[in-house]
């Protein structure tokens, strides 16, 4: 008897250690609103927030200089820009770089057609809870994260500008 | 009984793997991880040709010369 008990209070610490040392994950795919985020611009001017363009779909991408799928993934988002845009896709690209300068050496070197801001403290990435570089999270035109997409695979990329044109013909 | 010595050392080791040092690396926090001076080799072409050379002048087989060297810093 005592040692049943022994055993569930056992059973009971290892439970509670899993329960500890998982993460919690935040989810916000689905009809939930994204992380309000204190971002500035490359001149230090703070960014509007996600609920001030509502009306837009958002293609939102945490990047990092030294990843290289995200070096691949800016020629991308210029096209998508460029496609797009007129028809209300706003691309904001979100800085990582523990380093400032590295990030601007990277812009020098390849060239942006879109929005590019800093996440100085991180807090944005720690709020959509970030876990891979590069990270795309897209916001439909009623201000809600409607596709979370982690890395940058060029195959996957038609999938992706065929779920931003319909979110595109979406009417609010 | 035997169960729940087996628990107490199945906990044991979980809390010893937890306070081993283990921890989680911010993908922001990747920079200087990802630099090229950071990789195990560093320079895999130096090492290439190092370990060319050093096998040839062995005699011996080894994972990096066919067959064995003829010692003679050749193949």
């Amino acid at each position: 008897m005592i040692a049943d008990r022994n055993m569930k209070i056992i059973l009971a610490c290892i439970m509670a250690f899993f329960l500890l040392v998982t993460s919690a994950v935040a989810h916000f795919e689905g009809n939930t609103s994204p992380p309000v985020c204190d971002l500035t611009y490359e001149d230090g001017t703070p960014v509007q927030n996600w609920p001030e363009m509502k009306g837009k779909v958002i293609y939102i991408d945490f990047w990092a200089s030294w990843c290289p799928p995200c070096i691949k993934s800016f020629p991308f988002m210029n096209q998508l820009t460029r496609d797009f845009e007129e028809r209300g896709l706003q691309v904001v690209g979100i800085n990582l770089d523990e380093e400032r300068s590295e990030a601007e050496d990277f812009l020098k070197q390849f060239q942006n057609k879109f929005t590019i801001v800093f996440d100085t403290d991180k807090q944005c990435a720690k709020d959509f809870n970030v876990i891979a570089m590069p990270s795309t999270y897209i916001i439909d035109k009623r201000g809600l994260v409607r596709h979370i997409h982690r890395g940058f695979r060029p195959g996957e990329m038609e999938a992706m500008r065929e779920l931003i044109d319909a979110l595109l013909d979406e009417t609010i | 009984m035997k169960k729940a010595g087996f628990l107490m050392l199945l906990l044991g080791v979980c809390i010893v793997a937890a306070l081993s040092g283990c921890a989680n690396v911010a993908p922001w926090e990747r920079g200087t991880l990802a630099k090229p001076h950071m990789a195990l080799d560093p320079s895999p072409l130096q090492t290439g040709t190092r370990m060319h050379n050093y096998g040839s002048r062995e005699a011996g087989a080894s994972t990096n010369s066919e067959g064995g060297g003829g010692g003679c810093g050749c193949y």
